[in-house]
């Protein structure tokens, strides 16, 4: 049956962790880093660990790579057991955040370190590192020493090295945090591309929700040792389970309601002045931990008639950045709340003190624990 | 204005001259002087009781290589003190080589501490040069002394039954050479090694690298600059070291250090000394000019 491993369970995953936990420290200084992680990654996904500073996902990282050992759990690679394996018996490269390019080696030197290390004959390792050079568009700086390179180009030489071996996972630890924003930018689609003409899986560690967004198959948001979601994108983005997730990721509205009511299959959160929004939920929702809504702010609309507006309130603010606005509302509910406003023919009238209405677009409310 | 400006330069270029005068008279004096002085007398007779005659004379020179018969006045090679000038650079490059082993290893285990306790580690270091080169030296004898510290832990054991004789062999002026100059090591081997990125060290091992290969093929080749340094600074004056030979090797085994206080002293041979110590900065001078060109193209291809 073609095509039949493609689903179930019989395809094992690159990568999985099973109850992973990591402790630095002991007694009262101990800090958890990792807490309980259960992760599965796919063969040939682009894998997005994404949080921020401290969340521990380089630290995860750099337990598959080998570097770290964990306090207790296990790191699978495929269906065999890697957790103590060291570094250099795991076919898993990494392209570190500084590149950490061997400053005494030329460009072919350091492509060629990995194939060298694993004792490959010379000819081989000449013709493997000059695909590498190709597949990168650097065969002209071969020669060159690593510090006489530019950062992107660093960046190349990086990517190349570690992809030279042919290892089955790809590590990349913030590799693209020291370009500049265009090159960052164009990094990113090549990068993406390079995965799908490679067909290695590619973990990527960061903390620029934007470079999530565009770059990943699935995004796992980590908090403090902690994934809060894992999902792709798009679920991400627009279906939040977590109000850090929503905060974390893209600007967004948080509402607090004081009562949620069902009203024919369908959640109707009533905030504090009265008004009444239809809202979507997550499958685990409970009013436990409070009833807040997030609205993304290009989720909703402005209008002149309040009549048919979900939310009404007054213009404070209007800051213009080019390909739209921010308009700066508060609710009559005492709110803040931001719409984006992509046209810009009535912007020009708005101005502080104007009273306005926002419509909701179907579905675009949602209740977060 | 052009008069103003030009009388302006005469000032600063006068007072520039003013200012340097100490430090070039400082030069004259310590340096270019007492070196001068050593290449008259290499060329120069000496005197009966020590000192020298004004009779010019390159003997001293020839003596090195060549003994003059006493009866014929022929010239006949004699190796004696070649072989002092090649016992000395034996052993200077072995002292070299064991403080490289030992230094190697202690300065990556400083580097690799925790920042605050390097300055303890590195104290520990150069605590040996609170004192005296020669109390250090006789301290050492009391250790590797038949009766010492070394023979006594040892028989206590039970390894040996009679003392190993150490003292006064070529193995304690070895040992007391790498006594003395380690620290010389240590120091720019931890400079450059406090350098090193230790992430590369992370990316050697994460592409295969096993650990041997990891310190092969990138640890030492950039801790090169130091390596070098070190064993410049060791076996430069380890090569003219006078303490611990004349102590450890109890006055019999000559090192170059030794045979030039001889001339000097007893021998009465003064041009002597002095070419002697002529050929020893001839030597040394080599060392350091293999030491710039690696140095040189260490920044030409790290520029």
């Amino acid at each position: 049956m073609p095509g039949a491993e493609i689903y179930g369970d019989s395809m094992p995953n690159a990568v999985s962790a099973r109850s992973l936990k990591k402790i630095f420290g002991q007694g009262e200084d101990a800090v958890r880093a990792l807490d309980d992680i259960d992760v599965d990654i796919r063969e040939n996904e682009f894998f997005t660990l994404l949080g921020p500073s401290g969340c521990g996902k380089t630290t995860l990282l750099r337990i598959i790579a080998g570097f770290e050992l964990p306090t207790s759990g296990m790191v699978l690679l495929g269906r065999e057991d890697i957790t103590e394996l060291p570094p250099h018996k795991r076919p898993v490269n990494t392209v570190f955040q500084n590149y950490a390019l061997f400053p005494h080696m030329t460009v072919a030197e350091n492509i060629g370190f990995g194939l060298k290390m694993l004792g490959r004959d010379g000819g081989d390792i000449d013709r493997r590192v000059g695909e590498m050079l190709e597949l990168v568009q650097m065969d002209a700086l071969a020669n060159r020493q690593t510090d006489q390179l530019s950062g992107g180009q660093q960046q190349r030489v990086a990517l190349a090295r570690a992809l030279a071996p042919a290892p089955k996972v790809l590590l990349l630890d913030e590799p693209l945090a020291a370009l500049d924003l265009k090159l960052r930018k164009s990094m990113q689609i090549e990068l993406k591309s390079l995965q799908a003409e490679t067909g290695i899986t590619f973990i990527f560690v960061t903390h620029d929700q934007e470079e999530a967004l565009t770059m990943s198959d699935r995004i796992a948001v980590m908090r403090a040792g902690k994934i809060l979601q894992i999902g792709a994108p798009k679920d991400i983005y627009e279906r939040p389970s977590h109000r850090f997730v929503a905060d974390f990721i893209g600007d967004i509205n948080i509402l607090e309601g004081a009562d949620v009511s069902l009203e024919g299959g369908r959640r109707i959160v009533v905030l504090k002045d009265g008004t009444r929004l239809e809202a979507s939920a997550p499958d685990d929702w409970n009013s436990d931990g409070g009833i807040s809504v997030a609205i993304r702010p290009e989720a909703a609309t402005l209008v002149q008639d309040r009549e048919t507006a979900t939310l009404t309130g007054t213009v404070e603010n209007v800051v213009y950045f080019g390909a739209a606005s921010n308009v700066h509302v508060r609710l009559s509910s005492g709110d803040a709340f931001v719409v984006r406003h992509t046209g810009n023919h009535d912007i020009a009238s708005l101005s502080p003190g104007d009273q306005v209405g926002a419509v909701i677009a179907p579905d675009q409310a949602r209740l977060l624990q | 204005m052009t008069n103003k400006s030009r009388s302006q330069e005469a000032r600063v270029a006068s007072t520039r001259g003013l200012l340097l005068a100490p430090a070039l008279l400082t030069i004259l004096v310590v340096s270019i002087l007492p070196l001068g002085l050593t290449v008259i007398y290499s060329f120069l007779t000496p005197g009966t009781y020590g000192g020298v005659t004004w009779d010019f004379s390159t003997s001293a020179y020839t003596q090195f290589l060549f003994e003059e018969d006493i009866f014929d006045g022929t010239m006949a090679f004699n190796g004696a003190y070649l072989s002092i000038f090649l016992r000395s650079i034996g052993l200077a490059l072995g002292a070299t080589v064991g403080a490289l082993l030992i230094g190697f290893p202690t300065a990556y285990f400083i580097a690799t501490k925790p920042r605050e306790q390097r300055n303890f580690w590195l104290f520990l270091i150069t605590l040996p040069f609170w004192t005296n080169i020669l109390i250090r030296t006789f301290a050492m004898l009391l250790i590797i002394r038949d009766e010492g510290l070394v023979n006594l832990s040892l028989m206590w054991v039970g390894i040996i039954d009679r003392p190993l004789s150490i003292l006064y062999t070529d193995t304690a002026v070895f040992i007391g050479l790498i006594y003395t100059y380690l620290p010389f090591m240590v120091l720019p081997l931890y400079a450059s090694l406090e350098k090193l990125d230790f992430r590369l060290v992370e990316a050697a091992y994460d592409l295969y690298a096993t650990r041997f290969r990891v310190l092969r093929h990138v640890i030492v080749p950039l801790a090169k600059p130091g390596i070098v340094a070190g064993c410049a600074l060791v076996f430069i004056p380890g090569l003219g070291a006078y303490i611990t030979p004349e102590l450890l090797g109890g006055g019999k085994k000559l090192m170059i250090g030794n045979m030039i206080a001889i001339q000097f002293g007893s021998s009465r041979n003064w041009p002597f000394g002095s070419a002697a110590a002529l050929i020893l900065m001839a030597l040394v001078i080599i060392v350091l000019l293999v030491y710039a060109r690696t140095a040189g193209r260490q920044g030409r291809t790290h520029g």
